[in-house]
């Protein structure tokens, strides 16, 4: 298995995007984590996996539980880094494709 | 329908991927790249030069809200119609190296379309700087724009 995870690649799934926006509210057991999905318990405990090994979420120990927290400061890292980059181009493509839909009733 | 422009940038990668999918069909999103007056249009650019074809140079000049222009240019190396471009890339007056981008037009059903750009730097610092660029140099007046197109759709 590869441990070297791609931060970008974790957030890429929407699976991982519902996780962390669920653990943005409150830290989370990874039972209670799976209780909201339909999926199946150890395919969550792979997202949960890929997203600590990201550093995305952080785990804590807490008597015979492990909460996973969200790690907010390499979320606001990874969402300022792409983030204006992607915006850019995807306000020329929305041009782009607003303009060329002219041509197409033509 | 929405949708969305989509960037991989894979940690410790000298590239970066672009991927969108359009509303259109391919034939009208290649159009997009090869008509001088529909280029300005959505890059926000002038276009000064665009040779569609292997060797031909292209100069487009892009001014910022204060007036500066920003010039870049290069040479097309592939050219075929409808699927794709392969060209150089260079920010003249900037010391940032040359990139190498490759874009990849394909029809996903006759009346839509995705484009994939695969952009190679000199190196992973580069990458990382260019990435940071629209924000760090407020150069990101495209990214204004969409702000206030976007807040009056609301």
């Amino acid at each position: 298995m590869n441990l070297r995870r791609d931060v970008f690649q974790a957030i890429a799934d929407p699976t991982r995007r519902a996780i962390l926006i669920l653990v943005a509210t409150q830290a989370m057991t990874a039972g209670a984590i799976a209780a909201n999905f339909d999926t199946a318990r150890p395919t969550v405990s792979k997202h949960l996996q890929i997203l600590t090994e990201c550093e995305l979420l952080t785990q804590q120990q807490s008597g015979r539980e492990i909460y996973y927290h969200i790690n907010g400061r390499k979320m606001k890292e990874v969402a300022d880094f792409i983030e204006p980059f992607r915006q850019m181009w995807d306000d020329r493509f929305n041009k782009l494709e607003t303009i060329m839909k002219q041509y197409k009733t033509k | 329908m929405e949708r969305k422009t989509r960037i991989h940038a894979e940690d410790g990668k000298q590239e970066i991927i672009i991927t969108r999918e359009f509303d259109l069909p391919v034939d009208l999103l290649f159009r997009a790249y090869i008509e001088p007056e529909i280029v300005e249009q959505w890059m926000g650019t002038k276009v000064h030069q665009l040779e569609n074809r292997p060797q031909g140079a292209y100069r487009f000049v892009t001014t910022d809200p204060k007036g500066n222009e920003h010039p870049f240019c290069g040479v097309i190396h592939e050219f075929v119609t409808d699927e794709k471009i392969t060209r150089t890339f260079e920010m003249e007056g900037t010391p940032f190296p040359v990139q190498l981008e490759y874009l990849q037009f394909e029809a996903v059903t006759t009346e839509t379309s995705r484009l994939v750009m695969q952009v190679v730097y000199k190196s992973v610092a580069v990458r990382d700087q260019i990435l940071q660029l629209p924000f760090a140099q407020g150069i990101n007046w495209a990214h204004n724009r969409l702000e206030e197109i976007v807040n009056k759709l609301k």
